[in-house]
């Protein structure tokens, strides 16, 4: 069992499970599955300066914030206890191409070459460290939701504007991957 | 504690994220170049596993641990879903992560990339600010 586990897990084990948090959580508490809303519930606490939209009583959704200390934990877990590290078998056309963009790093879950502490304050460090989260922490709130809120929940619960917002998702990292990165690689 | 449950399905939320190399920016790039199913193999089938479940509930009228009836708020639509939609997904195939896998990343012990979570704190701040001026 614990060697099925520290294999990399094939999508058809993966998705499903994620999937189950959807009703696991409902049934837990009418809870609703999505993450970015979390990045609100920090503003709120650490620094709502009088916005209307951090005036809120977050304590009221405080279980989100045990939720995504979880992912934290899990991350831990899987890393520490599960084999979480190691290189990730993707397609070689794609390790062909990213070759090709500037991309020397292969050996797991991120290229260090653009995600490091030494990176973070050349140009290319900054657009994919800094300005990167920035576009993801603005673009989740002001679409409402993310992968997990709005791709995940929003549609499996039929909502047409999770449907609409995650085809954006999916039109916006078209345009980032193919037309904006290979010029942000080569910094 | 009430909350501690929430903490678990985290952790295990959490574990796949990192085991099926979804916080991978490898795994993100071989999505949007679409050279690999395995992105949208895990989005799909979680899709389909939530919006199964979510039938199974309201067909049973399942209600919750302390007894309460199971109730999914509507979405309305808003243009913030259209532009903040692009926005997000700019973001994502540069950090190659989404707000939930930049958890997971910390987790693992990727600390640069507390670096993105707060960056994308303050663009959730900085929407905060000018939220109303915005269609």
């Amino acid at each position: 069992m614990m060697e099925f586990l520290k294999q990399p897990w094939l999508w058809y084990l993966a998705g499903p499970i994620m999937g189950l948090i959807v009703p696991a959580l409902l049934i837990a508490g009418n809870k609703l599955f999505g993450i970015s809303s979390t990045l609100r519930q920090i503003c709120a606490i650490c620094l709502p300066a009088n916005i209307p939209y951090f005036k809120y009583d977050w304590k009221q959704k405080a279980w989100n914030l045990f939720f995504v200390a979880g992912i934290v934990l899990g991350g831990f877990i899987a890393t520490h206890f599960l084999n979480g590290q190691h290189h990730v078998n993707i397609n070689p056309a794609t390790t062909a191409l990213l070759k090709t963009e500037g991309i020397k790093d292969f050996k797991g879950l991120i290229p260090t070459d653009v995600f490091s502490f030494e990176k973070l304050l050349s140009l290319k460090g900054l657009i994919f460290i800094v300005l990167g989260g920035f576009f993801v922490g603005f673009g989740t709130r002001y679409a409402g939701g993310c992968t997990s809120g709005h791709s995940i929940m929003g549609i499996a619960s039929l909502q047409w504007p999770s449907l609409l917002a995650t085809i954006c998702f999916m039109i916006g990292g078209f345009i980032s991957t193919w037309f904006i990165l290979p010029y942000l690689l080569h910094l | 504690m009430k909350n501690i449950k929430f903490l678990i399905l985290g952790a295990l939320f959490g574990i796949v994220l990192v085991k099926a190399e979804v916080i991978s920016w490898f795994r993100i790039q071989e999505m949007f170049r679409l050279q690999a199913f395995h992105m949208y193999g895990i989005i799909g089938s979680a899709i389909l596993v939530g919006m199964i479940s979510i039938q199974i509930i309201k067909r049973f009228n399942i209600k919750t641990i302390d007894g309460e009836e199971i109730v999914i708020p509507k979405k309305e639509f808003r243009w913030g879903n259209i532009y903040g939609g692009l926005i997000f997904g700019l973001g994502w195939a540069i950090t190659g992560a989404c707000p939930g896998p930049l958890y997971a990343l910390l987790g693992s012990g990727f600390y640069v990339i507390s670096i993105t979570l707060l960056s994308a704190i303050a663009g959730t701040w900085f929407f905060g600010l000018i939220k109303n001026k915005l269609p």
